[in-house]
């Protein structure tokens, strides 16, 4: 387990190199998560014992991860105070709308899909 | 004795520790209270948890960043988390290459629509600029747009609130919604849940099932990519 969290923080900072070196307006994690899968469709087996359970175990606390930053809110209670029906309304409805027709455009496109393949 | 434990708590609240001890202790409390109040929708143990931290710091006087140094080492794991993500993935990897086509149309207007619905709504309810800003990219993971609002000149920070309020809508909300469209395929429920609501929404995704956490991962890292394209393009568009 300890290898394969090495692992993780390698493809990490092989992500922040690139990120880093290219200039790319992304964070180096999502980088280091494309490289991380470019790397395993590349070997095309299963990833090892040490890597699936540091990821695992990570990943079955990724929740916990986000709340540190979002206590973060109190930082601008005063803005929210000012705009909190707009802020709230938009994260609300957006966010419901956008899951909704994301769900009804993905189901209908793979249905089409897979009725073309028939 | 009071001169002591005033003492006591003038000293703990220093302590970087204290504060690490008290978020993982007050997230342990909200997932027993959440699993115990299941089928409660409100009861979702990342929004619990910060809201009685974000209390008791106001209530204690704490400033954020004193409390930050023991977060921090909470935070920190989110980057190898999000590298982590490319595991479940690669299980799944016959599947999204049966529906690629499907998966990157959907993930180009899902996108697109993420971002004018936040800042749409947003604007027709009256919220200043600096704010829509900060609203546009928060379907994105949050290190992404805390990374492109930053670059536009908007306040980082005030993205990080919105996004996790983002994810903890989507937790909640999303698995209502997709009920009621009667969308019952792992895949689907999965992408548009990480796509939407990014890291929170696709741990929200892990307790449906594997398959589902696997997707919602997928929607989360393209619209990262996504995101960070679109939202430069559109301000500069629109401003």
């Amino acid at each position: 387990m300890l290898t394969g969290f090495l692992q993780l923080l390698a493809f990490l900072l092989a992500g922040e190199t690139l990120v880093y070196l290219l200039a790319l307006p992304l964070p180096g994690a999502v980088v280091g998560m494309a490289l991380l899968l470019a790397w395993l469709l590349w070997r095309g087996r299963e990833p090892g014992e040490n890597l699936g359970k540091a990821a695992s175990s990570i990943l079955q606390f990724l929740s916990l991860l986000f709340v540190p930053a979002g206590v973060g809110i109190i930082l601008h209670l005063e803005r929210l105070q000012r705009e909190w029906p707009a802020i709230l309304g938009s994260v609300l409805f957006a966010t419901l709308i956008s899951v909704g027709l994301t769900g009804l455009l993905l189901r209908a496109l793979s249905n089409n899909e897979e009725a073309g393949h028939e | 004795m009071n001169e002591r434990l005033i003492g006591l708590w003038a000293h703990l609240q220093t302590l970087p520790v204290f504060w690490l001890a008290l978020t993982l202790g007050v997230f342990h409390l909200a997932g027993l209270l959440a699993r115990r109040m299941r089928g409660f929708p409100l009861a979702n143990p990342v929004g619990l948890s910060i809201l009685t931290l974000s209390l008791l710091l106001t209530f204690t006087g704490t400033p954020y960043a004193r409390y930050f140094a023991g977060g921090q080492w909470i935070h920190f794991l989110l980057a190898p988390a999000t590298v982590a993500l490319a595991v479940p993935l690669y299980q799944q990897k016959d599947r999204i290459r049966s529906l690629l086509t499907p998966l990157l149309l959907t993930l180009a207007s899902g996108s697109l629509l993420a971002i004018a619905a936040s800042v749409g709504i947003g604007w027709a309810l009256g919220a200043s600029p600096s704010s829509l800003l900060s609203l546009a990219p928060k379907s994105a993971t949050a290190p992404v747009a805390m990374g492109i609002v930053e670059k536009l000149g908007g306040i980082p920070s005030l993205t990080a609130a919105v996004v996790i309020l983002t994810g903890i809508t989507g937790a909640v909300g999303a698995p209502w919604v997709l009920d009621r469209l009667a969308i019952r395929e792992p895949a689907v429920r999965g992408f548009a849940m990480g796509l939407v609501s990014h890291g929170i929404g696709t741990a929200r995704a892990f307790q449906e099932s594997e398959q589902t956490g696997a997707f919602a991962g997928l929607g989360m890292g393209l619209n990262a990519l996504m995101t960070a394209v679109l939202v430069p393009v559109l301000y500069r568009l629109l401003a």
